[in-house]
């Protein structure tokens, strides 16, 4: 195991990944799965910054008498995508809001309820009757 | 010092994992976002942990807890047996893991990463750009397009936001009357710190060439004081400094004055975002360029982040004064 320690970095992101997979796919709350998935995010921004780092390395602003500097490419796409990140957050979040002023919730599982529920009582007949009313 | 940091961050997940009461959650998020710009600051990735830590334990807690406000605290126990997920999640880890194994060790001066293009943004930024800080020259100059894009991203994020919630506000704004009460405590720091948050967000801004620093992080942190003092002095109160009309145009304006800058130069004669059109020399001109195209970012995340905020606090009076929104 002579990679242990340097390879540790990518075993932590990756559980941290997974961590926030299992958020996604196993919780029903809307809210508590975006926070799932910003936990995936971070986890790939860690990634991309252990990558960018150098043994011995400096931050990568230019001083006199420094030859060895970490790779500033990772850190600029990181460094975006965290605001993007936030903006696109704001988005999920947005549209929760709006689910919850329309369904009453957030939890996947009664949301799914009320969906088939309306499903099963827009029978032809009733469409019909509403396609009616429209036009009157 | 790593190892402690990431393990920290491996028990704060687990820790947001397992609670059901979703505001505890978004604190332990805040929590995990602060660790990590810790350990970027470890990995040497300065602009990164600046822009994490103002970002995500900043302006996206604040977004969260405003949903919740919305929608509610507590989340309902799953019905769903956790079974499957968690073999799923095993499964793609343990192939994730199997990938590493092949992976070039952290810190590793000879990974493909670092001699692709790093050694030339590493040498010869000094000459072509002539600012010392690479990150900078990188986002701004040699990769503007890349940067371009992602401002655009923000500002139709921003616009989406504005769609799906409205800017709308209840009609009535309440000077003085705050959501979290009357804090005296609270008023005076704020009233103390602003001033410097708002300086210090302008030297973010103007410092960026030099320093750790940049539009992303000074738009951010500007619109975070802003935030601080509705937050505090009362609901809706920014919205009497800065009206969402003016924010709305101003999002547009600072993307337009990137793309036009870009357009200035190919008029001059060169390519797209080349700015050593801009002036006598091509320092000078890359100079001039990449701080122009640092304060239409800047200008543009403020904006952004602020109308965003905007929208959701708006939104939560109406639902109070119409009953609507969580308990």
């Amino acid at each position: 195991m002579s990679h242990f320690p340097g390879l540790f970095n990518y075993w932590i992101v990756i559980f941290l990944m997974m961590a926030g997979f299992y958020v996604v796919i196993s919780q029903g709350n809307l809210v508590k799965k975006i926070i799932g998935l910003s936990l995936f995010q971070a986890s790939a921004f860690i990634l991309y910054i252990s990558e960018a780092n150098v043994d011995g390395g400096h931050v990568p602003i230019l001083e006199e008498g420094i030859t060895l500097y970490s790779n500033p490419l990772p850190h600029v796409l990181i460094l975006t995508a965290i605001v993007v990140s936030v903006s696109t957050t704001a988005v999920g979040l947005a549209l929760i809001v709006r689910i919850k002023e329309t369904y009453g919730t957030v939890e996947e599982d009664e949301l799914q309820e009320i969906d088939n529920a309306q499903d099963e009582a827009d029978t032809p007949d009733q469409k019909q009757q509403i396609a009616e009313e429209k036009e009157i | 010092m790593d190892i402690a940091l990431l393990s920290m961050l491996s028990i704060t997940a687990i820790a947001a994992i397992r609670l059901r009461d979703l505001f505890a959650v978004t604190m332990l998020f805040g929590i995990y976002s602060f660790l990590t710009a810790a350990f970027f600051l470890t990995l040497d990735a300065i602009d990164v942990a600046f822009t994490e830590a103002a970002v995500g334990a900043g302006v996206t807690t604040v977004l969260m807890l405003a949903t919740l406000r919305l929608t509610g605290r507590y989340e309902q126990t799953p019905k769903h047996s956790p079974l499957i997920p968690i073999l799923v999640v095993c499964i793609t880890g343990a192939a994730l893991v199997y990938g590493t194994l092949d992976a070039p060790t952290v810190g590793d001066p000879e990974a493909p990463s670092q001699t692709h293009v790093a050694p030339r943004y590493i040498q010869q930024s000094a000459d072509e750009i002539g600012i010392p800080n690479m990150v900078t020259s990188v986002l701004a100059s040699y990769r503007g397009y890349d940067t371009l894009g992602e401002t655009f991203v923000i500002f139709c994020a921003g616009l989406a936001v504005i769609i799906i919630l409205g800017l709308q506000d209840s009609g009535e704004i309440h000077p003085g009357r705050s959501a979290i009460g009357d804090q005296l405590v609270l008023r005076v720091v704020i009233k103390m710190l602003l001033p410097f948050i708002l300086l210090f967000a302008l030297y973010v801004q103007l410092h960026g060439d030099y320093g750790a620093g940049g539009g992303f992080q000074a738009g951010v942190i500007f619109a975070s004081g802003f935030i601080l003092y509705d937050l505090v002095f009362g609901e809706g109160d920014a919205r009497l400094i800065i009206p969402p009309n003016w924010l709305r145009r101003m999002a547009a304006l600072g993307v337009l004055l990137y793309a036009g800058v870009g357009v200035t130069t190919l008029i001059m004669g060169k390519n797209f975002l080349d700015y050593s059109a801009l002036a006598e020399s091509p320092t000078a001109g890359q100079h001039l360029g990449i701080f122009l195209v640092e304060i239409g970012v800047g200008i543009t995340v403020f904006s952004v982040i602020l109308t965003i905020f905007f929208a959701f606090s708006g939104r939560a009076r109406i639902a109070v004064k119409t009953g609507r929104g969580g308990s």
